[in-house]
């Protein structure tokens, strides 16, 4: 398999006037062409600003990438020009973000805005565009797509305003889809829809998806290889199977004993007490040693490193090998 | 677990669409749509459905917290719409509501023990004083808050434990019902499984009856006894929880249920897509609602409104096409 994607120690830090955030701290992971590749975590554990840093849509000041490298087909994207980033944008890179209500220009009609992406990177000209936002617009399965190019976002549902954005983001047929939180704001029957386009339009064009969500229903329905985020470092990395059959690190395991539906009837839902640490004040060692019930004098002395607890299942635990499921 | 706590009947909540300066009316949204129920004593009636399908509507508009435009709530055979004011302030003791967003349900210029024990003094169960603080310290234990919370304020509070201060507010006044609506909906998952947690304990241990109100499946599956599913107003379905999520019989639960992602990618399922989107409640479709998005549509279901019916064993269904 060929690595598409690769983020080697990636750090990006929020300067604020209360202490630094470090957001993203030493992240590796990599993306395999055509594959799905699921980011897990709950709010606040750095997924989203993993992504946006990737593209380099970090607000700088106050956030800034310290360190690291994102190799994306032999180019480190965070030391090319701003002009080449602008140019895989959209093009070789494209984003999908979790609002589709506010990620839409009200002023200009969806069929303008899936072609603006086709005239700045392909050079097409407006009525081509037009042209291909109309094939797009199809391609999502939204019906009267003649129609629907003239519409403006405010007279769509949700639901097919987030198919526009995923038309739009794959007009230029990127080879990599980043997308944070695409259907957490839609409803199950529509999320079932978009989930389909997605996994669909994957096998039909070969675009590598990075799929960031706090649902781990949609990640085992969707995802090739998994990597659990906490307090902005990656705790766990597996294949999906590996990941759901046999989880290593004890957050991992105490997410999937909280979901409702993998519990048994009658049995009680098993809690994480606590809550995620506050960014500011990370506790020393492994930073969720206050609330897991696995935890050493060991466990607050150093920070874990990720390792290889099984062929191609890496976990940042000291007792991988004892804790269980 | 026996007797009847809430009946609802035939009750509807509709909102006039106006337009203009004068503000004449143009239409209706159907919010709740003739829907009947009936909650028994210490039992939990989950209710499911998309957004904008009228669940929240339903939950408030039974506690008289929207005016119904027709229909009948009673609480233990009691009249709940045409109570007088004195009768409408003893059963607001008895029922009371847990709201979903843990962040703008909280007044931020009050704190904890205000919260909790505004009620108590309203009612005038006690006074402001030691006695009152002992009982808010003892209802704020019982939801996992501790004294040293009793004078701090909301916006100290993370998201889990501003949901556990809404869940003690509710319990102050110890109600026999209460509305969660979308409880655990804005929080994360593991702080999410505290709080449901919470909620069985406090049924197990006080006999209290919730009607809760969710758009996630599995929380319903997990905390409820019986469950109804909404569509566009109107309930559909209505059942005991197992024969709901192992045997449905409306095909908009089908459809829903096969749509749930599951957290076992071992799993593969044959999923029902449904075409389209949900239509508006202002100008809903003819005879069967559902039938835009029905596979099953016949001739019938665009004429004629289906019966919501007892198919056997409360297993209520309003459709032409289930057996």
């Amino acid at each position: 398999m060929t690595k598409l994607l690769e983020v080697k120690d990636l750090k990006t830090y929020f300067y604020t006037d209360d202490g630094v955030v470090k957001a993203v701290d030493g992240v590796d992971f990599s993306v395999e062409a055509g594959k799905t590749i699921g980011i897990v975590g709950e709010s606040g554990c750095g997924k989203s600003i993993t992504a946006m840093s990737i593209l380099r849509l970090i607000p700088d000041p106050p956030g800034k990438i310290v360190n690291g490298e994102v190799i994306f087909e032999e180019e480190d994207l965070t030391k090319v020009s701003d002009k080449r980033i602008r140019e895989i944008r959209g093009n070789n890179i494209s984003m999908i973000f979790q609002e589709p209500m506010t990620s839409l220009n009200p002023v200009f009609t969806v069929g303008f805005q899936i072609g603006e992406v086709l005239m700045l990177h392909q050079k097409l000209s407006e009525e081509e565009a037009k042209k291909r936002a109309i094939e797009m617009i199809n391609l999502v399965g939204i019906p009267n797509a003649e129609r629907i190019v003239g519409e403006y976002p405010h007279q769509l549902s949700g639901g097919m305003r987030q198919r526009v954005m995923i038309a739009m983001a794959l007009a230029c047929q990127p080879k990599l889809l980043i997308a944070d939180e695409p259907t957490t704001a839609l409803d199950v029957t529509i999320q079932a829809q978009i989930l389909e386009i997605m996994n669909d339009l994957k096998s039909r064009l070969n675009t590598s998806i990075m799929l960031i969500t706090h649902d781990l229903g949609v990640i085992s329905e969707m995802a090739d290889h998994v990597i659990v985020m906490y307090s902005g470092k990656v705790v766990e990395d597996a294949p999906i199977m590996e990941l759901f059959k046999n989880p290593r690190h004890p957050y991992t395991i105490g997410l999937m004993a909280s979901i409702p539906s993998l519990v048994k009837e009658g049995q009680r839902l098993e809690t994480i007490p606590g809550a995620v640490p506050n960014p500011l004040y990370l506790p020393k060692g492994c930073y969720f040693h206050p609330r897991c019930k696995y935890a050493t004098d060991e466990c607050k002395k150093a920070q874990p490193e990720l390792r290889e607890v099984a062929p191609g299942h890496k976990a940042a635990c000291i007792r991988a090998e004892e804790v269980t499921r | 677990m026996s007797e009847v706590l809430l009946e609802v009947n035939n009750l509807k909540k509709y909102f006039p669409i106006t337009r203009g300066f004068i503000k004449s009316k143009v239409g209706d949204v159907k919010a709740v749509d003739d829907v009947s129920l009936f909650i028994k004593e210490g039992e939990t009636l989950g209710i499911v459905g998309e957004s904008g399908c009228g669940k929240s509507t339903l939950g408030r508009t039974l506690l008289r917290l929207y005016d119904a435009t027709a229909g009948e709530v009673r609480f233990r055979g009691k009249d709940v719409l045409n109570a007088p004011k004195d009768q409408i302030k003893e059963l607001r003791k008895e029922m009371q509501i847990v709201f979903q967003d843990p962040y703008s349900s909280l007044n931020p210029r009050m704190t904890v023990s205000q919260i909790v024990g505004e009620a108590l003094v309203e009612h005038g169960l006690y006074r402001k004083g030691k006695e009152l603080d002992d009982y808010v310290v003892e209802i704020m234990n019982k939801c996992g808050l501790a004294r040293y919370h009793m004078n701090r304020y909301p916006h100290e509070f993370s998201g889990g434990q501003r949901q556990r201060i809404g869940v003690a507010r509710a319990l102050a006044l110890s109600p026999s019902f209460i509305v969660a609506d979308e409880p655990v909906s804005a929080l994360d998952v593991s702080i999410q499984s505290q709080v449901i947690n919470l909620f069985t304990d406090l049924q197990r241990e006080l006999n209290i009856s919730y009607m809760f109100i969710s758009h996630d499946l599995g929380v319903v599956r997990y905390i409820s006894h019986r469950v109804g599913v909404m569509y566009l107003g109107s309930m559909v379905e209505l059942a005991d929880k197992n024969a709901l999520f192992d045997n449905s019989k409306h095909p908009y639960t089908q459809a829903l249920l096969s749509a749930i992602p599951h957290p076992d990618p071992t799993m593969k399922r044959d999923r029902i897509i449904l075409e389209g989107d949900i239509p508006s409640p202002a100008n809903p479709p003819s005879g069967c609602k559902f039938h835009t998005r029905c596979m099953y549509v016949e001739d019938i279901c665009r004429e004629e409104v289906p019966e919501f019916r007892d198919l056997g064993g409360e297993h209520f269904v309003a459709c032409h096409l289930a057996k």
